[in-house]
């Protein structure tokens, strides 16, 4: 056994994949994904628009049910669960859409505390207050706390999308594209942010991108997701060690050469 | 599950007698197989929606706030219609009346159109063109930008804060609205007949409600009860249901509204004819 092995065996996995199969309406979109995420990395997905990495991330976290393959997270077989038991799951998730999908209709103070006074009714004015403060000083932004989304600007928008799953203590964060359409500084705060996050809050993440800086900054171990597999996996400097041209050419594209 | 094996017994049927009278099943069939899936999963929405309201814990602030969105805003617009509607069809009924010397029966006869059909119709169908159309969109576009998904995955339950809240409202703002439509229809009309015969106010409610029976009052605020639940649960599914963005979204309104008018004329019809059976015991 090689030291890396007996490293890795070690250490505890919070998901794990074998298998996954993923098709809409005779598309293939996942054929066979494996997948082991180990409690404190950031694991990064890279691929092409359109590769099934959102997919991914989504029967995860049980929004979306896989054709074939076992999902394990924390211990539990997301596509197994009945509406309670996957509640309890989500809770223990923070899921960063790619959009924010923060509620439009609600100000920040109500997106952060939504789902915090909905599954903790015990929980005092008081203590939700302090949370919903705690939440926006690590993102940074204690000042917008009665704006409305709309108001915000794209990493703003971000990083309240952030906050609103950190509220919760996820134990597991996935992070869908959490740099696209932002421009090259509000990336790299979301980039340290990230960082910041797994560090602070003591999260394993996923996260989803084709920002190679992203890849290299967040990322413990990346893979690259192709034809519905991976195809490469490791760190950085090893998936991008390859004479595939596929794989240089998104190298080339991010990294001027 | 049962009632998925009866869609199933049922789609299989129809299919049996199409192919029996056609050799090839295209187009249509599909177009079939399609109808049959919705039937089922409008059934499940609705079935979900008692399930839900059923179980705690209900979201009673987000329920005030669809109720005060359905019912007080649109106040304005039922004032005018119901007023204008009073004041024409007092107009436009009186001249064949004066013919037959019976001008007298005018308030009795807008007592009862408007108490039997005028105001329960108007206020559903200006309702589901105004709150039809402003749910399904709203709900269209929440689900276009994931929020309905991000309610999903942050452990809330988005069908609970979103759909039976806003069901739950119309269902029960709608026939209020309806009662103040046919108040106010009823004082255009006092206002018209005034105006002509000189009739007092007391006059002219004692006669316009002398006809009106108790069973027609009850028939209306039942019509309006189901009237607001089509409203509500149409506009709900098919924002929840909406797809492709933006566009996605105008369909998702439209849609919502089409389909209630529709359902609202199909129970209309149904309910008189039950209304009649009742009263001819
Ligand atoms: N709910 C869905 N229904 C049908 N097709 C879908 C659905 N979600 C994703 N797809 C398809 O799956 C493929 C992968 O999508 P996605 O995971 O969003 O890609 P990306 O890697 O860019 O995130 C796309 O071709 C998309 O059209
Ligand atoms: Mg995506």
């Amino acid at each position: 056994m090689k030291k890396e092995d007996q490293q890795s065996a070690l250490k505890e996995t919070v998901i794990t994949i074998r298998g996954l199969h993923k098709s809409f309406g005779g598309l293939p979109v996942l054929q066979g994904i494996d997948l082991d995420l180990f409690k404190g990395e950031n694991f990064v997905v890279l691929g092409r628009s359109g590769s099934g990495k959102s997919v991914l991330i989504k029967i995860i976290a049980g929004l979306l049910k896989p054709d074939a393959g076992t999902v394990n997270v924390l211990g539990q077989h997301v596509d197994l669960l009945n509406d309670k038991e996957l509640q309890s799951l989500r809770l223990r998730l923070g899921f960063i859409f790619q959009s924010s999908a923060l509620y439009d209709s609600m100000t920040i103070r109500e997106n952060l505390e939504f789902s915090m006074v909905r599954n903790f009714k015990t929980l005092s004015a008081k203590e939700v207050d302090h949370a919903v403060y705690e939440v926006l000083d690590a993102v940074g932004l204690k000042d917008k706390i009665n704006a409305m989304p709309a108001d915000l600007s794209g990493g703003q928008v971000k990083r309240i999308g952030i906050a609103r799953t950190l509220i919760l203590h996820p134990e597991i964060m996935l992070y869908d594209e959490p740099t696209a359409g932002l421009d090259p500084i509000t990336c790299t705060e979301i980039i340290e942010l990230i960082n910041e996050v797994k560090t602070r809050f003591n999260t394993s993440s996923i996260i989803i991108t084709h920002d190679l800086t992203c890849a290299k900054e967040t990322g413990d171990r990346i893979a690259m997701l192709q034809d519905g597999h991976f195809t490469r996996l490791g760190n950085f400097g090893e998936v991008f060690d390859t004479d595939d041209i596929r794989i240089k050419r998104f190298f080339d594209y991010n990294f001027i050469k | 599950m049962n009632i998925k094996r009866t869609y199933i017994r049922i789609i299989d049927s129809f299919y049996w007698l199409i192919r029996k009278h056609r050799s090839d099943d295209g187009i249509f069939t599909h177009k079939l197989d399609r109808f049959f899936l919705e039937t089922y999963d409008i059934h499940k929405f609705i079935s979900r929606f008692f399930r839900e309201l059923f179980t705690k814990p209900f979201e009673f602030r987000e329920f005030i706030r669809q109720s005060y969105e359905v019912g007080v805003r649109s106040i304005p617009l039922i004032t005018l219609t119901g007023f204008v509607i009073g004041v024409v069809f007092t107009r436009q009924s009186r001249p064949p009346l004066v013919e037959f010397g019976a001008a007298s029966w005018l308030p009795s006869l807008i007592g009862i159109a408007f108490v039997r059909a005028l105001g329960p119709l108007v206020t559903a169908l200006i309702s589901s063109g105004k709150v039809g159309s402003h749910i399904g969109a709203e709900l269209a576009s929440m689900k276009v930008t994931e929020q309905i998904d991000a309610m999903d995955v942050s452990a809330v339950n988005p069908y609970k804060f979103l759909v039976v809240t806003r069901v739950a409202a119309t269902t029960i703002m709608i026939p209020l609205l309806m009662l103040y439509c046919t108040f106010v229809g009823m004082l255009g009309s006092f206002m018209n007949v005034h105006q002509n015969e000189l009739t007092s106010f007391v006059t002219f409610f004692e006669s316009a409600f002398a006809q009106v029976s108790f069973l027609d009052v009850s028939a209306a605020v039942f019509k309006s009860i189901l009237y607001g639940f089509t409203i509500g649960i149409v506009a709900c599914y098919r924002g929840f249901n909406a797809t492709n963005g933006t566009q996605g979204v105008g369909r998702a309104a439209n849609r919502a509204v089409v389909f209630s008018m529709f359902l609202i004329f199909a129970e209309e019809l149904l309910i008189v004819q039950i209304t009649h059976w009742i009263a001819a015991f």
